[in-house]
């Protein structure tokens, strides 16, 4: 216990005294703390456990491919299998399945992303407040269809459709060259197959530039306002501005689960082993349909080839991902 | 002196809602809009639904833009088309949902009867009639993968949680990074990894199990995500008081942080049961897909509800598909129920908090 007359009263006092030491604010963890950090921790790396055996798996199962074909394996459009009384060497190339995957990615990102960004300023700045809640769910109700119901639903419900827009597309702008038609084969098209996966990519997308938007100085909002802009002036000049990297993020998102997609693809599109820039033409591509449809008879060598295929997939996605995370987090998730 | 006390109620009031009058030529575009179309679809070649749909659009666009043309300027005519522009776009994301669950109850409910959820389609023929055989392989099947995936994934996942919000480790930016980057790995990638690993490298044979490990994959990032953000609303005084009571940091965790954050955990448990429950690809790689009833999850063929659907798709004749759609219809009911479920304990942690 310290009273008053205990403490130096004086200056001169005061300075004789030396300044003590600081407290240690560390403690040492019990026991107890040790393994529960040590549980966690551990469990905290599984993901990136997980994800290094994914590439390593994959990799090393298609390590033969990937060395006999080299190169090619991403160039080459050609998977013909030989059995080994056969006596010629397979080949295996996954270049028309890239090639269609990405015009995929394309279509899906050319009607998905307007779609998307519209939603998202309607949800933002437009909607009633009644409107906004149900019309979230909407939205969230959309991102836990699963992917085989968009299969069927696409071929049953959306095909007879869009091949009838396919038609009028080629009628109208058909001295386009992407919207000729060497056949008159509409169905099973890129293009249905890329309306299908705009559908699939809408949620993910719309919630991202939500987050972006809400993200917007209210200040600057009402500064735009002040100075007499319209809502579509206040938003090209001030939402924009500051979502954009958001916007390229969630579309990146979006990308990635398009390039992804499986069974729903291979539901409405017809694999095609060539190039065709033709895209109402019932003749596309895609990796990850490639990989289920081959998967069922195929011999051990092309298991190989799948698990290569699948490793270039898994590295694209996974780039494609990373970086659009790091875009969204700059921008939206600060902090 | 005398103070007259006079309550005056004071309305709120709102001079900036538009009145009737200010609406009335928006009422107006709105009218001549649909007329117009209208008359376009009834006295020009353009014909059906999507002529007037489109001629709805280009109408609303133009008479709007005219309307705030001749009322103020240029700019406001440029607000109104957007404005349209962006009504469309929030229509365009109700129409596909509203277009999949209509479908799906209108086709899947033909076949839907009390004696599909009791009988397997092991001696039924593929084109047998809709009384014959039923879903209660698949059923089973994805009761079993859904429940070994939770058993499996959850615990992770919270883990994962733990980790990036209470230990905050070194490492924790980077498996934050990649638990993020984990939720596009594209599913079929993860079936081709459990086929390479329990199937190739350890010689197993197709199983509900492995099916439910590819599932894990996919589970992991949403719950371990959903835990993370839940876990970060939990406020800190919660831990801090934990820790002046002296409790270590293991006990504070178990008996404060994750009891105040239990419906939350729960729910990010269910969202990812939704994630994974209408699985396809990965399935297709790992199961096998049985027409049998199969009891076992470790060992033997097995089926599950997407594989079902999609083996009945694939069959392609008449009651096949018939019976893809009922089994649409089921899997849509449990993924939805699961869906309410989180939305309801969520909701309920909102509230009270």
């Amino acid at each position: 216990m310290f009273y008053e007359h205990d403490l130096p009263m004086t200056t001169t006092q005061e300075r004789s005294f030396k300044a003590p030491v600081k407290r240690e604010l560390v403690s040492n963890p019990r026991f107890s703390d040790k393994v529960f950090r040590k549980v966690v921790t551990s469990g905290g790396y599984v993901s990136l456990l997980i994800l290094g055996l994914i590439s390593l798996f994959l990799l090393f199962n298609g390590l033969t491919i990937f060395k006999s074909e080299g190169l090619k394996f991403i160039t080459g459009f050609d998977w013909i299998v030989y059995l080994p009384e056969e006596g010629l060497p397979s080949q295996f190339g996954i270049g028309a399945m890239l090639y269609g995957t990405i015009v995929l990615g394309i279509i899906a990102l050319f009607f998905g992303l307007p779609i998307s960004i519209g939603a998202a300023l309607f949800l933002s700045y437009y909607a009633p407040e009644w409107l906004k809640k149900p019309m979230v769910t909407v939205i969230d109700v959309m991102a836990a269809i699963p992917s085989v119901v968009f299969g069927l639903w696409g071929f049953f419900v959306l095909m007879p459709h869009a091949e009838y827009w396919a038609k009028l597309i080629h009628k109208y702008l058909g001295f386009i060259p992407i919207f000729d038609m060497p056949a008159n084969a509409f169905s099973r098209s890129p293009f249905i197959a890329g309306l299908v996966l705009a559908i699939m990519i809408v949620p993910i997308v719309t919630s991202i530039s939500r987050e972006v938007f809400a993200q917007t100085p209210l200040d600057r909002i009402q500064a735009a306002y002040a100075l007499g802009a319209t809502k579509w002036t206040m938003i090209k000049s001030v939402v924009f501005p500051y979502g954009r990297g958001g916007i390229v993020g969630g579309a990146m998102l979006g990308l990635g689960r398009a390039l992804g997609e499986t069974v729903a693809v291979y539901t409405v599109l017809n694999l095609f082993y060539d190039i065709r820039i033709e895209v109402l033409l019932s003749a596309g591509g895609s990796v990850a349909s490639m990989i289920v449809n081959k998967f069922g008879e195929a011999s051990p060598d092309e298991l190989k080839a799948l698990m290569a295929s699948g490793f270039v997939l898994f590295l694209a996605t996974l780039a494609v991902n990373l970086v659009a995370n790091t875009i969204i987090n700059r921008t939206v998730r600060k902090g | 002196m005398t103070t007259l006390q006079r309550r005056v109620e004071i309305k709120p009031t709102k001079p900036w809602a538009p009145s009737f009058k200010d609406l009335l030529p928006d009422l107006f575009t709105f009218v001549i809009t649909f007329v117009a179309a209208f008359a376009t679809v009834g006295f020009t070649p353009l014909k059906g639904k999507l002529g007037f749909s489109v001629m709805v659009i280009i109408y609303a666009i133009v008479f709007s833009a005219l309307l705030s043309l001749i009322r103020q300027d240029g700019k406001a005519a440029v607000n109104s088309i957007t404005t349209v522009l962006v009504y469309i776009a929030g229509l365009f994301v109700i129409l596909p949902l509203a277009s999949i669950l209509y479908e799906i109850v209108k086709r899947g409910i033909g076949g839907l009867s009390f004696g599909i959820f009791t009988t397997d389609m092991a001696i039924t023929a593929t084109d047998a009639p809709l009384t014959e055989g039923g879903l209660l392989h698949a059923l089973v099947g994805t009761l079993y993968i859904v429940a070994i995936a939770t058993l499996l994934s959850v615990p992770i996942g919270i883990l994962t949680a733990l980790y990036l919000t209470e230990v905050k480790g070194r490492g924790a930016g980077v498996v934050r990074f990649f638990v993020q980057a984990m939720s596009g790995v594209p599913s079929i990638v993860a079936g081709l990894f459990i086929y390479a690993v329990w199937m190739i490298a350890l010689g197993n044979s197709y199983s509900a199990a492995a099916g439910a490990m590819a599932l894990t994959i996919l589970m992991i990032p949403t719950v371990a995500r959903t835990s993370e953000e839940v876990l970060k609303l939990i406020p800190n005084d919660l831990r801090e008081a934990g820790v002046a009571l002296g409790g270590t940091q293991w006990r504070t965790v178990a008996m404060i942080v994750i009891p105040a954050a239990r419906s939350g955990l729960i729910t990010a448990m269910i969202l990812g049961i939704a994630r994974v429950a209408g699985e396809t690809a990965p399935l297709l790689l790992t199961m096998g897909g049985a027409d049998a009833l199969n009891l076992n999850p470790v060992s033997g063929n097995s089926s599950a509800l997407p594989t079902y659907v999609w083996k009945n798709f694939m069959l392609g004749t008449e009651t096949s598909i018939q019976r893809a759609w009922s089994g649409i219809l089921v899997l849509m009911i449990i993924v939805l129920i699961f869906f309410t479920f989180a939305r309801l304990v969520g909701n309920r942690q909102g509230s009270s908090k």
